[in-house]
């Protein structure tokens, strides 16, 4: 198992020096920062010395030298719009996203097994055809207009949630609900179809054979069988969340790593845009492997070498 | 025995509706079962023989399956009329039962030790005595080092040792009746011997009824007491073993018994073998795994001996039939004959040409000179193609072989040939049986009118009487067309009825060949002895 991570961390650093290659360049494409920092009606002269005072006059390949040599430092520049470095930007902004993720996945995996694991037991039944109909519905709906939706019902109207911010426990009833929605009806469905697999298994006869009842039947024989679509989608989602929640943070000003990424690619602020893409891919990594890990532990068959 | 039967199924239906109307699975089937007695339900496939038999476990699933009519008396008790939650209680401790695939029937993510203590858990048993005793039960059905294997997985264990798992869950409670639905149908022949004795052992040991789902005649005339022989759904014979095997009375049970193979005679070739012409030549052919090809000096401990200097030659009409257990290196040595993988070392000759060494444009052109037929034909004919794509793609495949115009005629003078209809041709796989299926395998073989067709197990798949009909429809194109075959299986009687001359391997290794009649008749390895010993059948009027 060991050697099998220092395998993984290996090529996960191929991949990310291609995408850090790619973000430094895409991000350069986007125009020049002097139009957007300086006022419209600023001087040649001035612009010259925005420029110069950040390096964007230099030659792409040397800004592309210094910005590795600066990451072999672990410094990935100053960031324009707060003048402070962009990692530490990054790294405040990057809990919020993480504490969301972490209550929100474990929440949409619970409701999930669940409510899947009981519709596949009766296929076609009255539970079946509700969360099915549910589930779709979660799956389809846009998330932006459950978000204000929301806002409405529940912070305008009934006044029981706050709009936004992240003050409160309250504050982060709503985001996290809408979060969930489309996790959950996907892996609702996905669940169910390998959890019916599973229950159609020779192995569950064995088990009703043997007197083995109900529950233990779809908890304990089916549902361990029927985890890795599970858990690939899953992480999947999860990924999606670690990444930005770009939608939810916006809409409820939630202070995450993806405002701050949509912010900063408005703003031009490349060295801010680069250092997040780069924390949330190492994220990604890291969900990876814990990924790899689980797939193990679920099913002995299962063994890196 | 007492004359109290322990279990009797009284005029029982089961249907299941569908969209093309009401399949009667079982339909008024009555049978019983005796303390201590052995009862044999023999049937072909969809004949209704397991259906019967789940339903005393309350394992047929009700919807959408019907049971419309009958009783199932345990100890005179009627089970259908048992609450579930105490039939949960019936099962596995007073009835029981095993299936035919043990690796689908253990559950590959748990322990095998946990699986066998589960059944005493679940029935009342606290789990470090429920552990203790799945230790002992593992010993008692002949898993060596029971401590440590308890706690390795299904996957870990070979098909023998998984249904003696199985078994040993199975009579855990010491049931008083053990259904066992195929259960040596997965099995090697000399694991299936093996497992009938544990089962016929553990049966005189504490007197359990035992009924026995099979299709195999063999099986039958080995264990049985009394045998039902059902078709269609419906009981058509029933009596004591010994009788319906050598005085069957219906006609049905008679076909059964003449399409068994190994009681013909053997097949004779008209011409001397050293006439007919040489079409393949293998000769020190290895196939090792672990090592690089070309370097089978290297070949550590640890290297994998797939095939072990393999040699024999193939004449032209000559039907070589290769015989060996599963891991016996039979496939590996098709394999390379269709040059889907390259031996580690020696020569595969075709025709005269060293295989290996050919071009890809040679190569190209001995495939179509050399078919071949495999075991599942569900999963070797594409679902998505009609019968006659899939039989016209080798000329598509092979351009310039038959002008396009031509392929529907052809296409539908094969499946004539087969003995399919001309109006098959738009159909797609799903739509065939087994039998049928395997017929269009045949026919794609013949698309290119090879030399030579491999059969890898290409019937072990059907049902008994098909079989019969599939192997004579090879006999007659063997001489219509003057084909050779090499016909890979594990059925040793089948072999017996249709192989010229006999490769024995084991391990890897080609441990004896020759004409089929001296291999029958007088084998000389110790191994071949073994073979023969456990799949024989002892039919009164056997040849």
């Amino acid at each position: 198992m060991g050697s099998f991570i220092f395998k993984r961390s290996l090529q996960s650093v191929f991949s990310l020096l291609v995408l850090i290659v790619l973000v430094f360049f895409l991000a350069r494409m986007t125009g020049s920062p002097a139009d957007l920092y300086l006022p419209q009606d600023a001087s040649a002269e001035i612009r010259h010395q925005f420029n110069e005072q950040f390096g964007f006059n230099d030659p792409l390949y040397v800004q592309f030298g210094h910005f590795l040599w600066g990451l072999l430092h672990f410094d990935m520049g100053q960031s324009l719009q707060f003048s402070r470095p962009a990692v530490d930007v990054v790294l405040q902004a990057f809990p919020t996203t993480l504490t969301l993720a972490a209550i929100t996945m474990p929440l949409v995996i619970l409701v999930s097994v669940i409510t899947g694991s009981l519709a596949a037991f009766r296929p076609g039944g009255v539970f079946d055809r509700l969360a099915s109909f549910i589930s779709l519905i979660g799956a389809s709906t846009p998330n932006f207009w459950v978000a204000i939706v929301g806002v409405l019902v529940f912070a305008v109207t009934l006044r029981v949630l706050p709009t936004s911010g992240t003050g409160t426990p309250l504050h982060w009833i709503l985001p996290v609900a809408v979060l969930m929605l489309r996790p959950t009806g996907v892996l609702v469905q996905v669940v169910r179809t390998s959890m019916m697999t599973a229950l159609s298994s020779a192995y569950i006869k064995t088990a009703r054979a043997k007197g083995v009842g109900s529950r233990a039947i779809v908890f304990v024989h089916a549902l361990r069988n029927a985890l890795l679509p599970v858990i690939t989608v899953a992480s999947d989602q999860a990924a999606g969340i670690v990444n930005g929640a770009v939608i939810v943070e916006t809409v409820f000003g939630f202070p995450g790593i993806g405002k701050l990424m949509i912010d900063s690619v408005m703003l031009r602020d490349f060295a801010v845009i680069q250092a997040a893409v780069l924390v949330t891919a190492l994220a990604v990594f890291v969900i990876n492997i814990i990924v790899d890990i689980t797939y193990a532990l679920v099913d002995p068959r299962i063994r890196y070498s | 025995m007492t004359d109290q039967p322990l279990l009797e199924i009284k005029n029982l239906s089961i249907s299941f509706p569908s969209r093309r109307g009401v399949v009667h699975a079982v339909d008024d089937v009555s049978w019983s079962v005796k303390p201590g007695e052995t009862l044999a339900i023999l049937g072909e496939s969809g004949s209704g023989k397991s259906v019967s038999a789940s339903a005393v476990l309350d394992l047929v699933d009700a919807p959408p399956a019907v049971i419309s009519s009958g009783q199932i008396l345990y100890r005179g008790r009627d089970l259908l009329k048992v609450p579930r939650d105490e039939r949960q209680a019936i099962n596995g401790r007073k009835i029981s039962m095993i299936f035919q695939d043990p690796l689908a029937a253990l559950n590959p993510v748990y322990p095998i030790g946990w699986q066998v203590a589960e059944t005493l858990r679940v029935h009342g048993v606290d789990s470090k005595t429920a552990h203790a005793r799945a230790i002992e039960l593992l010993h008692k059905v002949g898993i060596d080092d029971p401590e440590r294997r308890a706690r390795q997985y299904p996957h870990q264990f070979s098909g023998g040792q998984r249904q003696r798992i199985m078994i040993a869950s199975a009579i855990a409670l010491e049931p008083d009746l053990l259904i066992a639905d195929e259960p040596t149908s997965a099995l090697d022949v000399t694991v299936q011997a093996q497992v009938l004795d544990l089962l016929k052992s553990l049966q005189a040991e504490n007197g359990m009824g035992l009924v026995l789902i099979t299709h195999d005649l063999g099986v039958v005339e080995k264990v049985a007491d009394r045998v039902v022989v059902m078709q269609n759904g419906r009981v058509v014979e029933t009596g004591a073993a010994r009788a319906i095997m050598t005085s069957p009375s219906h006609p049905y049970t008679r076909k059964l018994l003449d399409a068994m193979p190994g009681r013909h005679g053997f097949e004779t070739q008209a011409v001397a073998s050293e006439t007919r012409r040489t079409i393949l030549e293998v000769q020190d052919v290895s196939r090792i795994y672990g090592v690089q090809p070309g370097k089978a000096k290297d070949a550590g401990p640890k290297a994998i001996r797939a095939v072990d200097n393999a040699n024999f030659v193939l004449r032209s009409g000559e039907t070589l039939g290769i015989v060996g257990e599963s891991g016996s290196g039979k496939s590996t040595l098709a394999r390379m004959l269709l040059g889907l993988e390259p031996p580690t070392s020696g020569t595969i000759r075709f025709d005269g040409k060293d295989m290996n060494g050919m071009s890809a444009s040679e190569a190209f052109k001995v495939r179509r000179r050399m078919q071949f037929v495999f075991q599942d034909p569900t999963a070797s004919l594409n679902p998505r193609m009609t019968i006659g794509q899939i039989v016209s793609e080798p000329w598509a495949i092979h351009a310039g072989v038959l002008p396009k115009k031509e392929w529907r005629g052809r296409v539908i003078e094969l499946l004539e040939r087969v003995g399919l209809k001309p109006d098959h041709i738009d159909r797609h796989p799903h739509q065939f049986s087994g039998g049928q299926r395997q017929r269009i395998a045949i026919a794609r073989a013949l698309a290119l009118q090879p030399e030579v067709i491999v059969c890898d197990e290409a019937v072990s798949a059907l049902d008994v009487s098909v079989q019969a009909q599939v192997i004579d429809l090879l006999k007659t194109l063997r001489r219509d067309f003057g084909l050779s075959y090499i016909f890979i299986a594990h059925d040793l009687a089948l072999v017996r009825d249709f192989a010229t001359s006999v490769i024995v391997m084991y391990r890897g290794q080609i441990v004896e060949q020759g004409p089929t009649t001296n291999i029958y008749t007088a084998p000389r390895h110790d191994y071949t002895k073994r073979l023969l010993a456990a799949s024989e059948v002892h039919l009164p009027d056997a040849a």
